[in-house]
């Protein structure tokens, strides 16, 4: 079935081929890393860039367009859009670090015992991929989040979950082509354990596909959270969020437009960012995972 | 390819009880009353001991998932809490402008895609090739609900050319043969009725194909620099091909593989995304449907329009593997 994650991994490149001057030498890379860094930055910097209280209300300053005092306006209840967009770097950061490790660390999980210790954990652990990947992603999404209750965090965990059967596809196919490597036999027959081959052997040869996959889903991870928040799964009011933000820009679309313009932007930027730096990285350590999505 | 196509759907089985499982056990999960639902605050405590009778609710879990399996196999998937309608029914309604808005959001993305992509690489490194790549790259990152909220600003109010949202002008009526308004249009023949949908269809269709459309532009673009170096083309040109017809003819047609692939990894975000399009431009759609009944709690709603989406979804891929086989003699699925 030609869903997303079908991707074979033949010979992964060691991630120590990896040195910081390729890297840099690479200019898809480069702009990532710099708009990356650059939404770090006003992520950990916010008390100082930010010049009002994301969450005050003031009722005098309602729907002011952009402005020298408000650079991208306010909302409907006069809070100051910028502060906002600032602070909401936080949450999008959050968003696809946890989104995105909870997918890894599940993903890693199933996909090392699938691949490795093959037969009927395999196919159950496979066949129940299979079922989740005939889900559409924010159906399932909206499924999990239904069952935890809707919140930030369980938006998180919910897509997390979502992409968890992607991982573990990438991750068998890797674990199945390590396993029968010369080096790993040696260790098998000079007595290592499962569990030593595991992780001495095996995962750290695996870890360039765990990488690649992860820098390429956080982008997408960040989206479909803030989509979750747009549809009212996700944060709540008044929580500075790029998505419930748009959800309220988007009554305000023609009085108001800069409330949906510029959250909207900053999702896009901070997703250019991440797709720049997954594009990169794939380009150095696996090639032929372009075009996986 | 009967054979491959029979077996394929002989293996959809397995996929879509396992979907079913999945989606009645985790209904279970939610915390809530079905019964009480139905009733409201009125109900009493015998009422309510009634309803559960009705419905099922007092016998063990998995007698009620046997009988939910036998109701589905029958095509009745109860009744929905919030409208008292059958789920079925609803669903009847919904489903046709959701595809409609897939399919054209799908034909909008293959076919401006594969256009920005070939030119791209009959052009390398030209203006038109890393201008229309670095659109690209925006276009895969933008994310749709933002796409529609920005085309209907400006489409929509700014310069007032297109509708603000539904799926037909309010004060024409039809004949639903179908239940989407464009074919049902074409097969009256009613041209009021398909200028009426083309209007309303566009910007919802560019919405949500945007990032399809991106991705298959990209795609597009690298499978034909490679083609485009290989042997047979030079052969094509060296016996005196016009350019047109080497490209159109002997490279697009090996340039179209990845990209069929890339067209089936892209539908399960096609569907995703019918759920915000049809959210930001009011269109009565399946995914509308699931929003608000996930929302309202309206569990056999939820459950319902998620086995139908994942049927399609899973069919759709199954489309996609035909495709595939048409198109590439050397693959042979026995």
């Amino acid at each position: 079935m030609a869903t997303a994650g079908t991707v074979v991994l033949r010979t992964p490149r060691r991630l120590a081929a990896l040195s910081w001057r390729r890297l840099f030498a690479h200019s898809s890379f480069v702009a990532g890393a710099a708009i990356v860094a650059g939404v770090i930055a006003a992520a950990v910097f916010a008390p100082a860039l930010a010049p009002f209280d994301p969450v005050e209300q003031a009722f005098t300053n309602q729907l002011l367009a952009p402005s020298r005092a408000h650079l991208f306006g306010t909302d409907e209840f006069g809070r100051d859009i910028f502060s906002r967009v600032i602070y909401g770097a936080r949450i999008a950061l959050v968003v696809g670090v946890v989104a995105d490790g909870i997918a890894a660390l599940l993903g890693v999980i199933l996909g090392v015992i699938s691949g490795y210790f093959g037969r009927r954990v395999d196919a159950v652990i496979m066949r129940t991929v299979d079922v989740l990947l005939a889900f559409p992603y924010l159906l399932l999404a909206m499924i999990v989040v239904a069952i935890l209750g809707p919140s930030l965090t369980n938006a998180m965990i919910a897509i997390g979950i979502v992409y968890t059967p992607q991982f573990a596809r990438v991750v068998r196919g890797a674990v199945l082509q390590v396993k029968e490597e010369y080096f790993v036999e040696a260790a098998r027959a000079i007595g290592a354990g499962s569990v030593r081959l595991l992780a001495r052997h095996v995962l750290p040869n695996i870890l360039s596909p765990i990488i690649v996959m992860a820098t390429l889903t956080v982008g997408f991870m960040i989206v479909e959270t803030a989509g979750l928040s747009f549809l009212g799964l996700g944060a709540s009011p008044p929580t500075p969020e790029w998505g419930s933000m748009l959800a309220t820009g988007r009554s305000f679309m023609l009085t108001a437009p800069w409330i949906a313009t510029f959250p909207g932007l900053a999702i896009l930027v901070t997703v250019v960012g991440f797709n720049l730096i997954g594009d990169g990285l794939r380009d150095l350590l696996d090639p032929r995972l372009r075009g996986a999505r | 390819m009967l054979k491959f196509i029979r077996r394929r759907l002989l293996q959809l089985a397995p996929v879509l009880l396992g979907v079913s499982v999945l989606v009645f056990f985790g209904m279970h999960l939610i915390p809530g009353d079905v019964a009480q639902l139905l009733l409201g605050d009125k109900g009493t405590e015998a009422d309510l001991q009634r309803i559960r009778h009705q419905l099922g609710l007092d016998r063990p879990v998995y007698v009620q998932y046997v009988r939910f399996l036998a109701g589905v196999l029958r095509g009745d998937f109860g009744i929905s809490i919030r409208t008292r309608q059958p789920v079925m029914w609803e669903i009847g309604q919904a489903l046709p402008v959701t595809v409609q808005l897939s399919l054209a959001a799908l034909a909008f993305a293959v076919v401006v895609g594969l256009l920005i992509g070939v030119l791209a690489a009959r052009y390398p490194r030209s203006a038109l090739d890393t201008g229309s790549m670095v659109g690209v790259l925006v276009g895969v990152s933008m994310p749709v609900f933002w796409t529609g909220i920005l085309l209907l600003l400006v489409f929509g109010g700014m310069l007032g050319w297109l509708p603000l949202g539904g799926i037909i002008d309010g004060s024409l009526e039809y004949r639903r043969i179908t239940g989407a308004p464009l074919l049902d249009g074409l097969v009256a023949g009613n041209w009021t009725i398909v200028r009426s949908s083309v209007r309303h269809l566009v910007l919802p269709a560019v919405a949500l194909g945007s990032t399809a459309m991106a991705a298959i532009a990209r795609m597009g673009r690298s499978t034909m620099l490679d083609v485009l170096g290989l042997d047979f083309i030079r052969t094509a040109r060296a016996k005196g091909l016009a350019e047109r017809r080497v490209v159109s003819r002997h490279a697009l047609r090996n340039a179209l593989l990845p990209v069929v692939t890339l067209v089936g990894l892209q539908l399960g975000l096609l569907l995703s995304g019918a759920v915000l399009t049809e959210t930001i431009f009011a269109l009565p759609g399946l995914g509308r449907l699931a929003i608000t009944s996930v929302l309202a709690r309206d569990y056999p709603m939820v459950q319902g329009v998620v086995l139908i989406a994942a049927a399609v979804f899973v069919v759709a891929n199954l489309l996609v593997d035909v495709l595939y086989v048409y198109l590439d003699p050397r693959i042979r699925y026995e």
